[in-house]
């Protein structure tokens, strides 16, 4: 299965799509992962990361089948 | 406990009578209510802001904000807790999100208020994309949640003019 990329906010509008599916060959970390999603692109700074609905660092690895999101630093309340 | 994000306009006080309404068994063993209600302002880093979009993550942010309630019962002696936080469209003046805790105690009432108003802040999938007069913008960083302490100076109401 591959695994979910999904973006959100301004990243969603900078990277003009809302998700992308990537096939993984093994486990690979989240930044690895960035990487192969986003065609090798600079991290952004304050990137944060989740990893099926977590919190996640960018050295979490990703196994097939998970949903990965990258979003920038959070604005509620 | 409740906890709940909705695009839905928010009513903060019929939604805090409502719950306690429902937890009106249990009135009798709190003493200490403490409520935060964030509402939109109408300017911004200067700016004057004429409406904003609140965008979440969908299954994350509602677990998120479970699991600060969850902590927040652990660390505190608190009998109940209610969340509530907007998302979609929203214009100056209307609620974004309320939060009420209800404990036997004052102290641990409003610690727990603050923490899960200050943790939602600064963790919880929410984003915010403000319209100015020209143009629209992504709000990159929250206002802090700490104020300057004004400069002891004894009792306020007992200075002279």
């Amino acid at each position: 299965m591959p695994v979910r990329v999904r973006f959100f906010a301004s990243l969603r509008e900078r990277m003009g799509q809302e998700e992308v599916q990537v096939r993984v060959d093994g486990p690979l970390t989240v930044r690895e992962l960035w990487a192969l999603a986003t065609d090798g692109r600079e991290l952004p700074p304050n990137l944060l990361t989740a990893v099926n609905l977590e919190h996640a660092e960018l050295d979490w690895t990703v196994q097939d089948g998970d949903e990965v999101a990258f979003f920038p630093p959070v604005t509620g309340g | 406990m409740h906890v709940a994000v909705t695009a839905e306009p928010i009513e903060p006080y019929r939604l805090l009578a409502e719950h306690e309404a429902r937890r009106a068994g249990r009135r009798a063993a709190c003493g200490a209510t403490a409520v935060f209600i964030g509402t939109m302002r109408d300017h911004n880093e200067g700016d004057p802001v004429q409406a904003m979009t609140l965008e979440h993550y969908p299954g994350m942010t509602e677990r998120y904000l479970e699991r600060l309630v969850a902590e927040a019962r652990a660390r505190w002696a608190i009998d109940d807790a209610l969340v509530v936080h907007r998302v979609g469209e929203l214009r100056p003046g209307d609620p974004i999100v309320v939060v009420g805790v209800w404990a036997a105690h004052r102290a641990h009432a409003l610690a727990a208020c603050r923490h899960l108003i200050e943790e939602l802040k600064s963790r919880a999938p929410f984003w915010k994309k403000e319209r100015l007069p020209d143009g629209e913008r992504w709000v990159e960083h929250n206002t802090p949640g700490e104020v300057e302490e004004p400069p002891a100076g004894g009792d306020p109401a007992r200075r002279s003019a």
